[in-house]
């Protein structure tokens, strides 16, 4: 589809700090610093990737029965879906900041992008870690076993490991999720304030980066935590 | 190169990005309704499978990279790179030792001792 991609033409030299020759050098410049900001996110997202690799490599058995038992894939999918739509809606706002629409469309696509985010967090809270401390299912704040567990003998405590594993990942996840909703306020108050113009999108478009990098690794945890081992009777 | 210097300010269309989102919920769907289906160990192969088709997805084209070449495509390859370091020491240490490994050996201890026999074919 690259031949459908036009290339903006009739840009000014405006906002070109001193330090660059063109406006392309220095949005090279910024997706590139923001590209090597990801690197470093990949491989802090990626040590906790290869932890659960390795404990679900030893403890398979648990790990498949805790998922199924604890996690609900409806709320996962849910879920999946509604950062799709969010990751959807940020490449729109760029989109049109970008293409010189009018400003509230901007700014519309910005807020559908946070109360897409504000969704994922909601359900997150409502129906996954409320209903799961309720249940006595978070390792440390009264965990209990359930009977129907024992068939896991001596591996039962893993069950344990699996919830410390989601609890860290999605819990860090969470926390990217809300860092990029302040980040979404900063644009909006820009969009605002016309700080944006068909020359000038590099806010936009790094945090848009940020925002897909988020979705991207819910992408992954998603099969990871909820999927494991299948959902079929066993 | 004319091209060269507007890499960076690529307008995408709307029908791309649409297109994108509708596959990406397309296979969402198809990889939790695979789930309900018992393929025994292919189901984490078609999961993976499928998450690492979404994350393409993202990147070419929310992330425009389909769009970009040179350094950004480096970084990129370059932090999966690392990635892969890490899992593939981390995992070459940990898939061979241990109680576990002598009770339940994993699939991948079938291959051990046919290793030296592949790095002398190939040497």
């Amino acid at each position: 589809m690259s031949d459908a991609a036009v290339t903006h033409e009739g840009h000014g030299h405006g906002h070109v700090a001193h330090q660059f020759e063109t406006v392309e050098q220095q949005r090279e410049a910024g997706q590139l610093g923001m590209w090597l900001f990801l690197m470093t996110e990949i491989l802090f997202f990626g040590g906790m990737f290869t932890a659960y690799t390795v404990y679900r490599e030893l403890h398979l058995p648990a790990f498949e029965l805790a998922s199924r038992e604890i996690l609900e894939a409806k709320y996962g999918a849910t879920n999946t879906a509604v950062l799709i739509c969010s990751s959807l809606t940020m490449a729109l706002a760029i989109h049109s900041a970008h293409t010189g629409k009018k400003k509230w469309q901007t700014m519309m696509w910005l807020v559908f992008t946070m109360i897409l985010g504000l969704t994922f967090l909601g359900i997150k809270l409502r129906f996954e870690w409320y209903e799961d401390y309720i249940h006595h299912f978070v390792p440390g704040l009264g965990f209990q076993y359930r009977p129907e567990w024992s068939s896991l003998g001596s591996q039962m405590g893993q069950v344990q490991m699996f919830m410390c594993f989601y609890f860290f990942m999605t819990g860090l996840h969470a926390l990217h999720m809300i860092v990029g909703l302040g980040i979404l306020t900063v644009l909006l108050i820009m969009t605002a304030r016309n700080r944006f113009s068909p020359d000038y999108v590099a806010p936009l478009e790094i945090s848009g980066l940020y925002w897909h990098f988020v979705d991207i690794v819910w992408i992954f945890l998603f099969p990871l935590l909820y999927l494991v081992g299948g959902r079929y009777p066993h | 190169m004319q091209e060269r210097d507007q890499h960076y300010d690529i307008i995408v269309p709307v029908r791309t990005y649409v297109f994108t989102f509708l596959a990406l919920l397309l296979l969402t769907a198809l990889t939790t309704a695979v789930a309900y289906i018992d393929l025994g160990p292919f189901n984490t192969v078609v999961a993976l499978t499928i998450a690492v088709i979404k994350m393409m997805l993202v990147i070419l084209f929310f992330m425009h990279v389909k769009y970009h070449q040179g350094l950004t495509r480096i970084a990129i390859i370059c932090a999966f790179f690392w990635l892969g370091i890490m899992m593939t020491l981390t995992l070459s240490d940990e898939l061979t030792r241990g109680p576990s490994w002598e009770m339940n050996p994993s699939p991948w201890s079938a291959l051990l001792p046919h290793i030296p026999h592949i790095v002398r074919f190939l040497f």
